[in-house]
């Protein structure tokens, strides 16, 4: 075969890995870029205006953190061809099974809250009314699953992940100091002022931002939904590890363009960070609203998906995003009526908005680790994984990784709970 | 009345399947779950001491 032949063999083989990639992914990005929420976007703003370069390092460490816990997902999901919340009752039980759905529809509800505060302020920005940013948008989420196919969605999806990247364009708009930002990725350091109460609870928050529990139930239930199988597991595990890396980068955008353009500056939440953009340069406002629109959005529609293919699940109604409308009324309504009670709360007049987002960093606090533990126990269950389940060096990791999570995460909502405490 | 019926009913049949956890109960299973449950306790209780001393002095 000469040269030429070789080549072109070659690349038609690499056109077909990238094709059977193609067909895989979705569940790992989705996620990923997703996990970049509104609140997680207001985490990453605050932590560049505070703290200029200086974290970045901490979040590219976040980005394997969040890899190793998803990537069980994909494993569990594609083996046992059964949801978290199913696997849970079935391996331990009514009751954990009972506590982890009711924790995590409670959990969803009050996340989805804050996704449609983010999404009102951004759209805000422009004047759109409150009420039209939450119908318009319940609109828009109820048309991407009405077409009754799961593919439709997570392609719509993956357009709306693709919209999520608009930070990078922005941070390369307002030419940022390349060194800093080097010196910031790969040294790790404190910034000045050293290792403060404040600090901590800001790394706290990027770490309770980067493992939410919706990730684990909304991952699996979609491999599921997807029809993966134990052959697709290698796939998955690099759509997922893509998808860690564009959350990272865009967490990384976001503190970029903070710190190089509010720098010091206090900061609340990422609409105030783009209100201030648009005094600066009215695209780079846009954007920034535009992508912490995104991210509520993407957020609110995993969530309450998450949630929903949860109850179908357990209450044995069709839940498939494959079904159409008459097919799956149940799991249908609870996606529908969820995602507009959400909304609602936004349009009360003084709602405790404040005490909302308080509410969902603790009540995480309880749901997070116990989907975690049964993650590693069914795991590491030889009846439920057969050959597939986790090795030595997999629980090394994966242990380690929860071990610290829920370390974190429980000093992260005490903390919430008693402010005091740190001080 | 009848839609509670059912639903009470749908939760039963569900407790019914789900009665007898299929996972192997061995001691590190047994001893993360006891560890688990003596975790969210906790967290249980210092969240009510919150709710009181919110109540108490507002």
């Amino acid at each position: 075969m000469n040269i030429f032949a070789k080549l072109y063999y070659r690349y038609k083989k690499f056109l077909k890995v990238i094709r059977l990639y193609l067909l895989i992914a979705g569940p790992g990005i989705i996620v990923m870029v997703a996990d970049n929420d509104a609140g997680g976007i207001t985490t990453y703003t605050v932590t560049g205006a505070k703290y200029s370069f200086h974290l970045i390092w901490f979040l590219i460490l976040l980005g394997p953190v969040a890899y190793y816990v998803q990537e069980m997902t994909v494993r569990l999901g594609a083996v046992t061809k059964r949801g978290h919340a199913e696997a849970i009752f079935h391996s331990f039980g009514a009751f954990w099974g009972w506590f982890s759905l009711l924790d995590l529809v409670l959990v969803d509800w009050l996340t989805m809250i804050t996704e449609f505060v983010g999404m009102t302020a951004a759209l805000s920005i422009f004047g759109v009314p409150v009420i039209v940013t939450v119908i318009i948008s319940w609109i828009i989420m109820a048309t991407m699953v009405l077409q009754g196919r799961y593919w439709t969605w997570e392609k719509l999806a993956l357009v709306f992940c693709g919209l999520n990247l608009i930070y990078i364009p922005a941070a390369l708009m307002i030419n940022p100091p390349v060194s800093k930002i080097l010196h910031g990725s790969f040294i790790p350091q404190l910034p000045p002022g050293g290792f403060t109460n404040d600090l901590f609870f800001l790394l706290m928050a990027n770490i309770g931002t980067t493992i939410a529990p919706w990730m684990v139930f909304f991952q699996q239930s979609a491999v599921v939904d997807k029809g993966m199988q134990e052959k697709d597991m290698l796939w998955g595990k690099i759509d997922t590890a893509l998808g860690s890396l564009l959350t990272v980068v865009v967490a990384a955008g976001c503190v970029i363009l903070t710190a190089t353009l509010l720098p010091g500056q206090d900061i609340s939440d990422a609409a105030t960070a783009a209100s201030r953009f648009m005094g600066i340069n009215k695209y780079l406002g846009a954007f920034l609203a535009i992508g912490l629109f995104d991210a509520g959005f993407l957020g609110a529609i995993c969530i309450s998906l998450a949630s929903s293919w949860a109850f179908g699940e357990v209450f044995g109604w069709a839940h498939s995003l494959n079904n159409k409308l008459r097919e799956a009324p149940w799991f249908y309504a609870y996606y529908f009526f969820d995602l507009a009670l959400a909304g609602t709360v936004v349009l009360i007049p003084r709602a405790p908005l404040v005490l909302i987002t308080l509410f969902v960093q603790v009540i995480a606090v309880t749901l997070l680790p116990a989907a975690l533990v049964f993650l590693i126990l069914l795991l590491n269950d030889e009846e439920t994984m057969g050959v597939y389940k986790n090795t030595g060096f997999q629980n090394f990791a994966n242990v380690g990784i929860v071990a610290m999570i829920i370390l974190v995460s429980t000093l992260y909502g005490v903390s919430a709970l008693f402010p005091n405490m740190l001080h | 009345m009848g839609f509670l019926k059912n639903t009470r009913n749908v939760i039963r049949s569900i407790n019914q399947k789900y009665a007898r956890p299929h996972m192997k109960m061995t001691r590190r299973v047994r001893f993360s779950l006891g560890l688990l449950r003596g975790y969210l306790l906790f967290l249980v209780a210092i969240m009510v001491y919150k709710f009181i001393v919110i109540a108490l002095h507002g």
